[in-house]
């Protein structure tokens, strides 16, 4: 197993009596492209801010490679921070903002300048370099204050959102560009970001926040696709969540019946799921129509909607909730009419009952 | 008819506005065209001439206004430099440095100077020389100036750091700035607009100080606001109207220098 | 609850936190030695026995309230009655920089908002204007009101020659020249927190209030008066506090007839006829005075902040 560079052991984060982070505990592997990712407010930029040194922690320990950090100020801290709002000096030129790291820590005069070029060259502003913050578009500002973070080779490097600002078109070049740089470096990156597809996309291993505490962590399949509790269902991606009876779990697999039916099966389970009352998580995309009497529920179609490559479905069932489904949009799909009543199948497999 | 449905407008306001322009500036523009008045007395207009800014500089009481004029320049110097610096740092712990012991006392005590009266100020600072024995004079000026420059210099300088990101001096941090550091290389280079206006700003409210000075100046020593009132109490004579207009002059030169160095630092950002 | 975060997290990570002290400290230094030590200094001078040639014999004495308040008679035997010189000195102080306040306000309110209402770079030329004459010199500026309306000065010339008037108007040494004069030399601090309370009205307020068929008279005093209501307060406050203990003004431009409490405060400091305790006893009253403005003040802007 690889080294891990962050360690984080119930990590406790109080403003007066405002909990922002609860007994959070995290192991970021080296070389990993991590990505902290939950709605605004949850509390993951405070986090990224308690590993980069401007949050004291309340409670818990931080370990950077084994070595507890938490009593270090940031400026003696092996890590580097990209900022949301770049922060580059404005009264500084773009060499003189690269370099600033480097004669903090003393280096020499032509190691610095070497280094400077080397990372300039890495984010291909070369010819940008005695130009002033002000005189840069965002995107070339984005990769500014990302050579500079880079320039000191921090051990880990922190982003904050670094993409939000910027255009869609370009957002979508720059994730490559740093999931590249990433890879190139060595580098351990701990991203932090609220929008799920930017995780989905970059990251090695992603933990979803929610107040202030850690949902789940896991790979972009492992939380898409066995989300372990309702949030993270949830947040990423859209789910149908159903309400089921639960007559046993063991061995990570659960015996459901469904509502209003006799029908029982048995479906993947998450670790918290229990004996009694639960929820099941079924993926649009996973639901299939079929004929009324053929189908697992059964409901009458209520809105379709067009939304280019897929259509669609709601269905409400007998007891009134609303099952969402997706279905591709071709010349043989068949799609009903509003008001027909149709039955809906899911693969058991694809299915999973939630921690509650 | 556009005007009708401005809810912005209201009839007459204009017409107001340029009487306020009108009562603040038409004495100081008579005294700038008298001050060109080649007669003897000040009401009987003579010709223009320079003859009494040659009075001023060259006349039988040019040494005194000169005298006057070298102690007002000097003090205010110095006491702007004075109060810049400390309210550069007070700003500094107001603003960046979280919460302290004194910090809500603090903000009262830095605009105290603007809230006792000036004679008060005045009469306080002459009593508490006078009971601790020390001669009033140059010294006790200089010292009553730094007091009162404190917050006018102070104002500037914290609506300037106020616009200053944390995040700036954060990310020198980050980047492994000592503190220090980061205050010299980062926060002062930044701040240099609303210092600049600051400095600007005291200077010129030492330089006008009339009150407090006459108080603290004791015998034999004068500033030139106070030989221009000595001198007035004689009655106005037309070298007084020279020596205001150039007095006002500097006034309007550095205040708008203050206002565009202001702006500059503002259009940076 | 994101706004909450966000400003307890920035007093929680302020770059200098825990210098706070060290580098507010020149500051409590200065004010402090030269300023707070000073006021208590004048405080305790209040209750000293006066000294013939100016300053005091340290020995405690009511003498100096009991002057402002009380006469008994020449030889200081006689039953205690009211003494009005001072009390009057007071009253004729606060109605002149009342009146002062009250011109400063009509005048200052309209400029506020015409200022305010102007758009792109007119705007702070508008407001650079007005701020110049505040940092002119106030004694030139009282110099300049005292040769424009002397009884020879240019206005009187001026209207002579016009024939709108066949005597001079006598204005100098009245109590309309210190009025005129304190107006003259406050009102840019009337207009600067007016303006700024107009900057932050939503304009909006008006276009209901127009919607709802109020007339520009009823928009004015029912909807944007109480709302810029505490600018208006701050304004007021800050012309009156200065001309209450105002000296340049009712010296040069009152004369003798005219005497305000800043003159009295100065007469007691002058040469050997001065009474310190008496000097400092009047500042004392006067400061408590602008004490219970500003308190007024404070507390009105608290309320204003609490909704």
């Amino acid at each position: 197993m690889s080294e891990i560079a962050v360690d984080i052991l119930n990590m406790t984060k109080r403003y007066g009596s405002f909990v922002a982070l609860r007994d959070v505990c995290l192991s970021i592997k080296d070389n990993e492209f991590f990505t902290l990712l939950g709605p605004s407010g949850c509390g993951k930029t405070t986090l990224l801010r308690t590993i980069a040194g401007f949050e004291a922690i309340s409670e818990g320990a931080i370990k950077l490679y084994g070595e507890d950090i938490a009593d270090l100020p940031p400026n003696k801290r092996p890590v580097n921070t990209v900022f949301q709002q770049y922060a580059l000096f404005p009264h500084m030129n773009v060499r003189a903002n690269v370099i600033f790291g480097l004669q903090r820590l003393g280096q020499d005069e032509t190691t610095a300048r070497a280094r400077v070029d080397e990372v300039l060259d890495m984010v291909q502003l070369m010819e940008f370099a005695d130009r002033l913050p002000a005189q840069l578009s965002g995107g070339q500002q984005q990769r500014v204050a990302l050579a500079r973070a880079l320039a000191p080779k921090p051990k880990v490097l922190l982003l904050d959102e670094p993409l939000s600002a910027l255009d869609l078109k370009l957002r979508q070049s720059v994730r490559q560009e740093l999931q590249q740089i990433q890879q190139t470096t060595g580098i351990t990156f701990v991203f932090v970001t609220h929008d799920q597809e930017e995780a989905l996309t970059m990251s090695d291993r992603i933990a979803v926040i929610a107040d202030g505490q850690v949902q789940q962590v896991g790979s972009a399949r492992d939380i898409y696709e066995a989300p372990q509790n309702r949030f993270v269902a949830d947040f990423i991606g859209e789910t149908n969540l159903i309400d089921v009876a639960v007559s046993s779990v063991s061995g990570g697999y659960a015996t459901c019946v469904l509502p209003g039916g006799d029908v029982q099966f048995t479906c993947p389970a998450a670790a918290g799921a229990v004996v009694g009352h639960g929820h099941l998580s079924v993926r649009p995309e996973r639901v299939s129509l079929v004929k009324p009497q053929d189908g697992l529920l059964r409901g009458v179609t209520t809105r379709q909607v067009y939304l280019g490559t897929d259509m669609s479905v709601d269905v409400r069932l007998e007891g009134g909730k609303i099952i969402t489904l997706r279905l591709q949009n071709s010349e043989e799909t068949h799609i009903p009419e509003i008001g027909d009543p149709v039955g809906l199948n899911f693969e058991t497999g694809t299915a999973r009952l939630l921690e509650d | 008819m556009a005007r009708k449905l401005d809810i912005r407008h209201f009839p007459g306001f204009l017409p107001i506005t340029y009487l306020c322009l009108f009562l603040l500036y038409a004495p100081l523009i008579i005294v700038m065209i008298y001050s060109f008045n080649d007669s003897n007395s000040i009401t009987i207009w003579g010709g223009a001439s320079l003859r009494w800014y040659g009075e001023v500089f060259w006349g039988v009481e040019s040494a005194k206004f000169k005298a006057a004029a070298l102690n007002s320049i000097t003090i205010a110097v110095m006491a702007a430099t004075t109060a810049t610096t400390i309210a550069t740092l007070a700003a500094t712990a107001m603003l960046k440095a979280g919460r302290f012991r004194g910090k809500s006392v603090s903000f009262a005590l830095i605009n105290l100077p603007l809230m006792v009266p000036e004679i008060v100020t005045a009469v306080a600072t002459l009593i508490f020389f006078s009971a601790i024995g020390f001669t009033t004079g140059y010294l006790t000026i200089l010292v009553a100036h730094i007091v009162f420059c404190i917050p006018f210099a102070y104002l500037p300088i914290a609506a300037r750091m106020q616009g200053i990101e944390d995040v700036y001096e954060q990310v020198a941090l980050d980047l492994y700035a000592t503190r220090f550091q980061a205050f010299r290389l980062i926060l002062l280079p930044l701040m240099a607009p609303g210092i600049i206006s600051g400095f600007l700003l005291a200077f010129i409210i030492s330089l006008d100080d009339f009150i407090i000075t006459n108080f603290v100046k004791g015998a034999g020593i004068e500033t030139l606001p106070t030989a221009i009132f000595g001198a007035v109490k004689q009655g106005i004579k037309p070298n007084i109207m020279a020596i205001s207009t150039l007095l006002l002059l500097v006034s309007v030169v550095f205040v708008t220098l203050s206002y565009l160095v202001g702006r500059m630092g503002q259009n940076k950002k | 609850m994101a706004a909450q975060i966000a400003k307890k997290s920035t007093s929680n990570t302020s770059t200098y936190a825990g210098l706070g002290v060290f580098l507010m400290l020149p500051s409590w230094a200065v004010i402090g030695f030269f300023l707070v030590l000073p006021v208590g200094m004048m405080l305790i001078y209040s209750f000293l026995t006066k000294e013939f040639r100016g300053g005091v014999i340290w020995e405690f004495s009511l003498n100096a309230y009991d002057q402002f308040f009380f006469d008994r008679g020449l030889f200081g035997d006689a039953p205690p009655v009211i003494e009005w010189t001072y009390i009057n000195i007071f009253w004729r102080s606060i109605w002149q920089a009342g009146v002062a306040t009250f011109f400063s306000l009509l005048i200052g309110f309209p400029t506020a908002w015409f200022i305010a209402t102007r758009t792109g770079p007119n705007k702070s030329v508008w407001l650079f204007l007005i701020t110049i004459p505040y940092w002119v010199n106030l004694l030139i500026r009282t110099i300049s009101m005292k040769f424009l309306i002397r009884d020879t000065g240019p206005l009187n010339e001026w209207l002579l020659s016009l024939g709108v008037i066949s005597e001079p108007i006598h204005i100098i040494n009245t109590s309309f020249a210190v009025q005129l004069g304190l107006f003259y030399s406050y009102l840019p601090f009337m207009v600067l927190p007016i303006y700024a309370s107009v900057e932050r009205y939503n304009f909006a307020y008006s276009e209901v209030a127009a919607d709802l068929y109020a007339s520009r008279r009823a928009t004015l005093t029912k909807i944007i008066i109480p709302i810029v209501k505490p600018g208006i307060i701050a304004g007021c406050i800050l012309v009156f506090v200065p001309s209450l203990g105002a000296f340049l003004a009712p010296d040069l431009l009152g004369g003798a007839k005219n005497f305000m409490i800043g003159s009295l405060i100065e007469e007691q400091f002058k040469g050997n006829a001065g009474n310190w305790p008496f000097g400092a006893a009047v500042s004392m009253i006067l400061l408590s005075m602008v004490l219970v403005v500003l308190t007024f003040y404070a507390r009105q802007q608290a309320k204003e902040g609490a909704r």
